[in-house]
């Protein structure tokens, strides 16, 4: 199998599942227990939690695993709003969110507060201008993804960070679900978020696990409540191996980062070079200025759908513009920010590497795709 | 990188006389301990500063995270330096003020001129670095007499240094200026913040701790450890001694009235601990006691235990109320850790009521029936000393696992 759907999920490291599985074996006390084996359970725990904290640039008491990134998410979302409402009810976005902000600040606006969106241009991108009219000193969130998920726009984190700080007290979090590990991000003063989500299964860790992390001690509502573990901020018994996993999944990706970003700009450069020579018959919605590892494009008056059972067929797995959003029959949000032209709308694909990602698997892609591109164009007419 | 030394201003030792010498290579020792990490560490002590070399920009984030730590400095500052050039020294201002740029604050250039040969004098220099500044950042204005910045130029023989940003040291005096005391080291929040007002006043500390298996876990002992290991951050390596208590506490328990157990386990403690306090050659014993806190901080319990022995035992939380100690705690990281909820080995023997007021004449005839002295003798002889900071063993099984 050619698998180059790692922005939809990745397959675990060897080492990360040895991990998960030692700690299941022999350390699998509840952290929170008194005895000995507890006690045990919970300095691992805290190691895991200062590696975590290190790689991120915060204290280790800010870091608080969670069960993933439409969790921390929500969390970033919901804490912040529940604790904020004396400063204000004003939450800005991008119209290119994850669905687990998006949905959330939606529920907010139903609850009374007013969320304003930030258009993005054809690069994915928002402007920094918009940005600057729009946070105004009753803004309490401000929420921006880091790397877009289906064609992987990289927003100005730090301008961005530099605008928001100096004109509000807003919380910035930036849900780098889709960056961490492969772009540095981390904790800066004013200079960078505040708040930052992180999804293990995304960087070789297991399903199920994730990080929400804050530059320094903010006030923020719990939002699962119940035996006030993670410092009362996130109640239920830590899954202390899905921890340990994620701290070491995180260790091998950032340090691989350096190495593999090179790979994913080479094979970038690579693949949009190849489907030049397709003319008119494709749209790029991944632009040069995005992350090198997801390359999103569309085919013309084709649907998706179509194209990614024809490339299955020859053990290629990619995605439409997202995995969540793939069995929806509807155009996806992000397609319709960017304004794509209508032919293009229905047949977008994404491909997105990952660290076991080789440069077979991208010759195998260009293969697959160029006797896709025969079969189906002969029998579509255009 | 722009910064080149730490220049660090000594607190009130500057003020001691011919003891001077000894405060400051204290001092620089308890600087070197700090930062064994960044060895070797170029220290230059002078009479009225000291300087710390800096190679690069991890050096100098660590040595400004933990100078602030280290008792004896007043303050401190960094240090930049550049070549003799008018457009490189406006340059390196400029770069230094930048700090202040969103600031309405006063500043004034003040020059030393080392360097006679240098083109412009001190003036000279003061008025151009002074505009350039002004130019610059035009939040800043300047005051000759109060300013709340003073960006100060020295042109040397080799470079031109410049700082401008004082930060504030702990104060205090060097760890180890002022002999040697045993702490009472309990595991609760107020025996470590004892112990680190006697560290700020240079008294360096070993540290005992009385331990009851199986009433209490090896949890209450590693509690115990941590606390001591946080407290060897400001400045010096502790020894932590650990007492077999279990037998002498059921014996205790056995021999006098249930309320009178309290004042006998203390005084029996203190006992302990004098002997130790000798054995190591130390002056006095600290505690973290305050005034009415509980039963056995009394006056009048307080007299019953100290009774015991003459050594001078320094409490120097006598008169804090429980939030300021708080407060302290968690500004010096203890805090945490001191609550965390294990049983030692006070808790566990406590009676219903224990006598607020116990007379002494009492407490001393219901000890008169039992001999003590050869469970003292026993706990001292079977004590366990730990130095600290000690490696944790534990956490190298996980080292594969992360």
């Amino acid at each position: 199998m050619i698998y180059l759907d790692n922005s939809a999920t990745t397959k675990p490291h060897k080492e990360v599942l040895d991990t998960f599985v030692q700690v299941n074996e022999l350390y699998y006390a509840n952290p929170a227990s008194i005895h000995e084996a507890g006690v045990t359970a919970h300095t691992l725990l805290t190691r895991a939690r200062e590696q975590v904290a290190q790689i991120l640039n915060t204290e280790s008491k800010e870091v608080i695993f969670t069960a993933g990134g439409t969790e921390s998410n929500n969390f970033a979302v919901f804490g912040t709003a529940q604790v904020s409402t004396h400063k204000g009810k004003h939450i800005l976005t991008t119209e290119i969110e994850h669905p687990s902000v998006l949905e959330a600040v939606k529920r907010l606006a139903e609850e009374g507060f007013e969320v304003e969106y930030l258009g993005v241009d054809s690069h994915g991108v928002i402007s920094l201008e918009e940005l600057k009219q729009k946070v105004r000193k009753d803004t309490i969130l401000v929420s921006i993804m880091h790397v877009n998920n289906e064609m992987g726009a990289i927003q100005p984190i730090k301008e961005a960070a530099s605008i928001i700080h100096s004109q509000s007290r807003a919380m910035f979090h930036v849900d780098a679900v889709q960056s961490f590990g492969k772009l540095p991000i981390s904790f800066d003063g004013e200079a960078g978020p505040d708040v930052l989500t992180i999804s293990g299964h995304k960087i070789h860790a297991l399903k199920g696990s994730g990080v929400i992390a804050f530059r320094k001690a903010f006030k923020i509502a719990p939002y699962i409540v119940g035996g006030g573990q993670e410092f009362g901020l996130r109640s239920g018994t830590v899954a202390v191996p899905q921890a340990v996993a994620f701290a070491k999944a995180a260790r091998l990706a950032v340090e691989n980062m350096d190495i593999q970003y090179k790979k994913y700009v080479v094979w970038q450069t690579e693949l949009r070079t190849y489907l030049q020579h397709f003319g008119n018959e494709i749209h790029l919605l991944s632009t040069e200025l995005g992350a090198p590892y997801i390359l999103s494009f569309s085919v013309r008056g084709l649907k998706g759908e179509i194209l990614i059972n024809a490339l299955q067929k020859a053990g290629v797995i990619v995605s439409t513009s997202s995995a969540c959003s793939s069995k929806q029959t509807k155009t996806s949000h992000v397609v319709e920010a960017l304004q794509v032209e209508q032919v293009f709308k229905k047949g977008v694909l994404r491909l997105s590497f990952g660290m076991q990602t080789t440069e077979a698997d991208i010759a195998a892609f260009k293969e697959a795709f160029e006797q896709v591109m025969k079969q189906l164009k002969g029998e579509v007419v255009v | 990188m722009i910064w080149k030394e730490i220049l660090i201003r000594y607190g009130e030792l500057s003020t001691k006389g011919r003891n001077k010498n000894d405060f400051i290579n204290r001092l620089r020792e308890n600087v070197r301990y700090s930062f064994n990490d960044l060895m070797p560490l170029k220290i230059r002590a002078e009479r009225d500063r000291m300087f710390i070399e800096i190679e690069n920009e991890e050096r100098m984030d660590t040595l400004m995270e933990r100078l602030p730590e280290v008792f004896g400095i007043q303050s401190f500052s960094p240090v930049a330096s550049c070549g003799k050039d008018m457009d490189e020294i406006k340059a390196l201002a400029i770069q230094i003020m930048e700090l202040y740029q969103n600031q309405d604050i006063t500043f004034k250039v003040e020059v030393r001129r080392t360097d006679k040969n240098f083109p412009l004098d001190s003036h000279a220099i003061q008025r151009e670095i002074g505009g350039t500044v002004l130019r610059k950042y035009q939040n800043l204005s300047v005051n000759v007499k109060k300013p709340d910045v003073e960006l100060r130029i020295e042109v040397r023989l080799d470079a031109v240094y410049m700082m401008a940003q004082v930060i504030p040291g702990a104060g205090g005096m060097p760890v180890g200026s002022n002999g040697k005391s045993l702490l009472m080291l309990s595991g609760g929040i107020d025996s470590p913040v004892a112990g680190y007002l006697m560290m700020k006043r240079g008294v360096r500390l070993e540290a005992i701790h009385f331990y009851s298996p199986p009433y209490t876990s090896q949890n209450s002992l590693q509690k115990v450890k941590d606390l001591a290991n946080e407290l060897t951050k400001f400045g010096a390596k502790i020894r932590l001694h650990i007492i077999p208590f279990t037998e002498l506490q059921v014996l205790i328990k056995e021999s006098v009235p249930e309320n009178m157990t309290m004042t006998t386990t203390r005084r029996m403690m203190l006992r302990i601990a004098d002997k130790v306090r000798e054995e190591i050659g130390a002056l006095a014993i600290v505690t973290g006691e305050s005034l009415g806190q509980v039963a056995s901080q009394t006056l009048e319990s307080l007299t019953a235990i100290n009774a015991v022995t003459s050594t001078p035992i320094l409490r120097p939380l006598i008169a804090s109320d429980k939030l300021d100690i708080i407060e302290i705690a968690e500004r010096i990281g203890t805090y945490e850790t001191s609550i965390l909820p294990y049983e030692d080995c006070c808790t566990i023997f406590t009676p219903a009521s224990p006598k607020t007021k116990p007379k002494l004449e009492k407490v001393m005839h219901y000890e008169s029936f039992t001999e003590f002295d050869e469970y003292i003798e026993r706990a001292v002889k079977n004590r366990e000393v730990h130095i600290l900071p000690e490696k944790k063993v534990q956490e190298d099984k996980f080292a594969d696992l992360l």
